[in-house]
């Protein structure tokens, strides 16, 4: 009797999510399996992956990630264009991390002058993101939302406290929210419930389940993500059926791995590559539990995973 | 837990009259709001129909699967008109449901080869010409005979649903619990377990009105505990759904968050 493999079919599917617009416009999502098993399902998007960019100068950024954007990182525009043209972003992220009352402080209508450069200076998409101040955030993320009208772009996080507003905003603006709760799959289905009892598509949400790095408790990350797509398929429930978000710069620039000179620790070898290694381990974990769309730092870690995407597709 | 909408049978006087009439108004109205309520089936009852039984499925089953996405439980004894119901059903979104097969001979011969042949499945009471057994062991050998002429229709285990029947609790109180036991030994009939399905309303009948509510749902609990897989029910009941809703997230067949009872 010839070997049949084992095959299971799941109840469920990923919604599909398109942002951005005209020909740049990136799809993703629409899965109807786990990861990668493309034997027993299909996958119709890969995951994709967005070089993040701020709003201030990344003085906190470890030198061997700073340095690749030496000379345009004091302009945001600036360095929206060189990811997408010298390094080949298919989406760039802008972190508005300046706005924090504990950094710069920037106001709204700042975040907003940042915005509306950003966006003529690049046409592939754009995600907005908050520097994670619930109060801030609402403020700057509602004015950002308004300066990019047209745009289709994603903006979050959206989180327990603040989503109301941020919510509001994107259905006036026509875009996507990040839904993002603290690794905790019941708070994410509770938060995907509410931001949709507020009128708002559920095909229009992506899930941050707050992505960790490794060494910095990724495993929990992981397990909330296998729970998250084991609820989405198999036991077919809408409100998990988001595309998965994994922004994984903060966590892994912050890593000893990834920071640690090599005057401290000569046995650990090159620095450099220590990082990029670091952010592309983290990454290739993350697309195995289901993310489909990635925010990065490194271009070399983001050839490398996109590399291996390419591989395991 | 599987929900298939009940409300559309001839037996209800609005439909009976619609179906005559050939208004599709009533049937859409019924099925468009079962489905918003969580139904994943919706049962389309004509009875017998021994006038016109395939023009009017052929009729019915479009018309409802216009405004639903949803597959159907087709439920008639008129083979002429399951056979019209299942090529005009619309498989898009799932596969039709026949309903019924039973234990007798001609019932079983008739409908059983449909399964196979337009790769639907099938609901399969366990009754037969005698009757409903008493004992739960005993609607487990009739349901050994429907599945063995599944194998021989080509029909796999997964697609047959069997139902054990309910009887009223007001008239068979000793029955009550053979058919929470039979859903049990139904399930260990086959790896994967068999699928099963009940019309539970039957519970009730000849109960006062106010007593169906609280018979019907702490009964579906008895059932659901033992791996009930599915039930045909009124979804625009909402204490009946809230409660399938709670034991499913109790035996975590439902992701828990707050307002699970609002999706």
């Amino acid at each position: 009797m010839p070997f049949a493999i084992p095959k299971d079919s799941y109840a469920g599917k990923i919604n599909s999510l398109t942002f951005g617009s005209g020909d740049k416009a990136v799809t993703i999502g629409g899965e109807n399996g786990l990861p990668f098993l493309s034997f027993e399902s299909s996958i119709s998007n890969r995951p994709v992956v967005a070089l993040e960019i701020q709003d201030v100068a990344p003085s906190d950024w470890p030198d061997t990630v700073r340095k690749v954007y030496d000379g345009v990182s004091g302009s945001p525009a600036q360095w929206a264009k060189f990811c997408q043209d010298s390094l080949g972003a298919k989406i760039v992220a802008l972190r508005l991390v300046g706005t924090h009352p504990d950094r710069e402080n920037r106001s709204a209508d700042d975040a907003v002058k940042t915005v509306t450069e950003v966006l003529s200076a690049v046409d592939v998409p754009v995600m907005i993101i908050g520097s994670g101040h619930i109060e801030k955030d609402a403020q700057v993320l509602k004015a950002a939302a308004e300066a990019a009208k047209g745009k289709e772009c994603i903006i979050g996080k959206a989180q327990e406290e603040n989503y109301r507003t941020i919510v509001t905003a994107a259905i006036a603006n026509n875009h996507k929210i990040i839904a993002m709760s603290q690794l905790d799959v019941n708070l994410a289905k509770q938060l995907n419930i509410l931001i949709t009892q507020m009128g708002f598509n559920r095909e229009n949400i992506i899930m941050d389940p707050m992505s960790s790095a490794l060494g910095y408790g990724i495993e929990y990350t992981y397990s909330v993500m296998e729970r998250i797509r084991q609820a989405a398929l198999v036991q077919n429930d809408p409100m998990m059926q988001t595309p998965l978000l994994c922004d994984i710069g903060p966590n892994v620039w912050k890593t000893k791995e990834s920071a640690a000179p090599e005057s401290e620790l000569p046995e650990w070898g090159s620095l450099e590559e220590r990082g990029i290694v670091w952010e592309s381990v983290t990454a290739a974990t993350m697309i195995m539990a289901g993310c489909n769309l990635l925010v990065m730092r490194h271009p070399k870690a983001v050839e490398t995973v996109n590399r291996l995407i390419g591989e395991l597709m | 837990m599987i929900i298939i909408g009940e409300r559309i049978s001839v037996i209800a006087r609005k439909v009976r009259e619609a179906m005559a009439a050939r208004d599709p108004k009533p049937l859409q109205e019924l099925a468009r709001q079962q489905f918003e309520k969580g139904a994943n089936y919706i049962d389309l009852s004509i009875g017998p129909a021994e006038d016109d039984g395939p023009q009017l499925m052929d009729w019915a089953v479009k018309v409802i699967q216009e405004v639903v996405s949803a597959p159907l439980c087709l439920d008639t004894t008129n083979k002429a008109a399951m056979i019209a119901g299942l090529k005009a059903h619309n498989n898009q979104w799932g596969r039709a449901l026949i309903n019924s097969a039973s234990g007798e001979e001609e019932r079983l011969n008739n409908m059983m080869p449909l399964a196979g042949e337009y790769n639907a499945e099938i609901i399969a009471l366990t009754l037969t010409e005698k009757g409903i057994p008493a004992l739960a062991e005993e609607r487990c050998e009739v349901a050994a005979n429907i599945m063995a002429k599944a194998m021989e229709c080509g029909v796999p285990m997964e697609d047959i649903w069997l139902d054990p029947l309910i009887l009223p609790v007001p008239f068979q109180q000793d029955k009550c619990k053979e058919s929470i036991r039979a859903i049990r030994l139904f399930r260990e009939l086959n790896d994967p377990p068999m699928k099963t399905t009940v019309g539970l309303s039957n519970i009730a009948n000849g109960a006062p009105k106010e007593m169906k509510g609280i018979i019907t749902r702490t009964f579906l609990v008895l059932l659901m505990y033992e791996g009930l897989y599915s039930a045909i029910a009124d979804p625009n009941d909402k204490e009946f759904m809230d409660t399938m809703k709670t034991v499913d997230v109790l035996m975590e067949k439902r992701l828990y968050a707050h307002s699970y009872l609002e999706m």
